[in-house]
């Protein structure tokens, strides 16, 4: 199928005839392959050009010149850029001084966040302290059901005081749970909502109006690591509509490139904090910058 | 100079366009390169003239000819079976219960068949779908074997004598063997009952490049016949079905516009490509 970049740019190089500093079009040749590599990962196009340009610029440098092999070089600056992008400072979750600390979840449809929710949960549990999920999705066919059997698998509690399937308010029942939580000396509170597009307004007004109720020391935003090209007008979306903290990627057991994380991050400024990498409660992680970034060039 | 100036931005423009859609680069590439031959032969020379003439080249690609009607036609007393695949959290469950929606609407009997047996809930979230739309749900214990829920849903069919039976399944990555192979049980399984007569492949139209490989692996295993294009109703495009249709031969015959269960609507190639120029 695709060929690697490595591959691809030192074919580009290979037809150089002299060596020493590169010349504008060797410069232009290697931003073009760059360009389509991360373009095939689904990098979003003004990422890819906001990237592109600042490794034209390093390529430019004596690093690259002065290499003996300068495809490897010029990889190795792509590969770099990608890592601190997508890297920045890790963050590790924020609790609050007073507990209950608030984790509210927020995505697309079918993202994976009531999924998330119970892995969050059990990797919480498991660090000792007593997490409470709550089922504000009173939309989706039988959200609150998934949410209560996740509960169980995870072994935490579940605040479910509303039926769901369109019955219910999940502004009042995030409300609700604050104070539920405190009575029951939960520590952490994990709120699962609907799904919602980024341009349905009065959704994502209720996202604020949830995050309002509960101010919340994290919100999270999750993003199927499949995502396209629409990554950049989502998130942009998420983030003027609720505002994240953090970004949790998910499915990142299938085989997408997963150019969604370097979009993401690029746009919101916000760090990647987790991975989410199957069905099952424990298949989560940590977010790895450097292995998302072999991974979207495919090195 | 001004004229080349401006040619510049509107190929852009036009690369963009279709980038932005999510129709891959090498698709792009190829389409502006014939575009910019056709332009010359032509002496094509406003920016509106070269719209539309990717216009028809975008229709001419997705092609409004393909036949997209839904196979759910009776075999004498035998129902039609309807098999929902896709990967986690495209709206297969959804897509069901909106399909049923509409057959309901259009006076058939429909059974479905809640075929994940995996998924926490997702029995459930199909017997509310059958609840809001009018049809029987025929489900498993949880943890069971999909292939036979499948089967019993379609015994149930044909012992009931209904005109379509929908079974909607787990979502599963084309890269897990073992699921995949499942999925290859659960249509062999209903097959000892009566021919699977549409195979729809759900695709989420945010997904980017990976949906190429999405369809060709299930293609593989299930042999898909129709494609569901879903969540059309977000500021996605979809352009990735126009490689998949191309190379697997499949139309796509419905697209998703909604969590409701009134919206479902058949595709239309026009309304596709509009939405890819952005008009
Ligand atoms: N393979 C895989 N599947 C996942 C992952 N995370 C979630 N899923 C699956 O994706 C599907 C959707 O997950 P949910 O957790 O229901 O997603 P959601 O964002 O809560 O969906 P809505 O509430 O409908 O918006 C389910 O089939 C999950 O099992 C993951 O990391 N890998
Ligand atoms: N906006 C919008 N949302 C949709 C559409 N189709 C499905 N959804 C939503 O997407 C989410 C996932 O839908 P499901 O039908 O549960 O998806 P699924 O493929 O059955 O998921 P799994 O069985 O977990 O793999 C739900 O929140 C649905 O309401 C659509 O066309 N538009
Ligand atoms: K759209
Ligand atoms: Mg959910
Ligand atoms: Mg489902």
């Amino acid at each position: 199928m695709f060929e690697t970049l490595s591959d691809r740019l030192t074919s580009v190089f290979s037809s150089l005839r002299s060596k020493g500093r590169l010349s504008d079009a060797d410069i232009d040749a290697t931003a073009r392959e760059i360009r389509i590599a991360l373009l095939e990962a689904d990098v979003a196009l003004p990422v890819v050009k906001a990237f592109v340009a600042q490794v034209k610029e390093r390529a430019r440098g004596a690093e690259v010149s002065q290499a003996l092999n300068p495809a490897q070089q010029v990889v190795k600056i792509v590969n770099d850029e990608l890592i601190a992008i997508l890297g920045g400072e890790t963050r590790r979750l924020r609790y609050a001084k007073t507990p209950p600390t608030v984790i509210m979840l927020a995505g697309l449809q079918g993202a994976g966040k009531t999924t998330l929710a119970g892995k969050l949960a059990k990797w919480l549990r498991d660090q000792g302290h007593a997490p409470m999920l709550v089922a504000a999705d009173l939309q989706r066919p039988n959200a609150v059901t998934q949410l209560q059997v996740v509960g169980e698998r995870a072994q935490v509690a579940v605040f479910a005081p509303e039926p769901g399937n369109g019955v219910g308010d999940p502004v009042g029942v995030a409300r609700q749970s604050i104070d539920f939580a405190r009575q029951r000396q939960h520590d952490i509170v994990i709120i699962d909502t609907a799904g919602r597009l980024g341009i349905d307004q009065e959704l994502m007004r209720q996202a604020a109006d949830i995050r309002d109720a509960v101010s919340p020391d994290e919100v999270l935003f999750v993003v199927d690591a499949m995502i396209g090209q629409d990554a950049v007008t989502t998130a942009q979306a998420f983030m003027e509509g609720v505002g994240f903290d953090g970004v949790v990627l998910t499915k990142l057991d299938g085989d997408a490139r997963g150019g969604a994380a370097l979009s993401v991050r690029h746009i919101t400024g916000r760090p990647i904090m987790f991975a989410s990498t199957g069905e099952k409660l424990e298949d989560f992680d940590a977010f790895h910058p450097d292995r998302m970034a072999s991974r979207i060039l495919d090195m | 100079l001004s004229r080349d100036r401006l040619d510049d931005e509107v190929w852009d423009e036009i690369e963009e366009s279709l980038i932005t859609a999510d129709v891959g680069i090498s698709p792009t590439q190829t389409m502006v390169e014939e575009l910019r031959t056709k332009v010359k032969v032509l002496g094509t020379r406003t920016p509106d003239e070269v719209r539309g003439l990717l216009r028809e080249e975008l229709l001419k690609q997705i092609d409004p000819e393909l036949d997209r009607t839904l196979q759910v036609g009776k075999h004498g007393e035998r129902p039609a079976i309807v098999l929902v695949v896709g990967v986690n959290g495209t709206g297969k469950t959804t897509t069901t219960g909106k399909l049923a929606r509409s057959l309901v609407g259009d006076g058939k009997k429909v059974v479905l068949g809640a075929a994940d047996t995996f998924r926490a809930a997702a029995a459930d979230q199909l017997q509310t779908w059958g609840e809001r739309v009018g049809a029987e749900v025929v489900r498993g214990p949880e943890g069971g074997d999909p292939a036979s829920v499948a089967f019993d849903a379609a015994a149930k069919g044909i012992e009931d004598k209904v005109d379509v039976v929908i079974v909607d399944t787990a979502g599963r990555l084309h890269t897990k063997t073992g699921l995949m192979d499942e999925l290859g049980k659960v249509k062999r399984v209903i097959e000892k009952k009566g021919t699977v007569d549409e195979v729809l492949l759900v695709l989420d139209a945010t997904t980017g490049q990976n949906g190429m490989r999405q369809a060709q692996v299930f293609a593989e295993v299930v042999n898909i016949t129709g494609i569901a294009l879903t969540k059309l109703d977000g500021t996605a495009k979809g352009g990735i079905v126009i490689s998949v249709q191309r190379e697997l031969g499949v139309p796509v015959k419905l697209v998703g516009l909604g969590e409701g269960p009134d919206d479902l609507a058949p595709f239309d190639p026009e309304v596709f490509v509009d939405a890819i120029l952005g008009d």
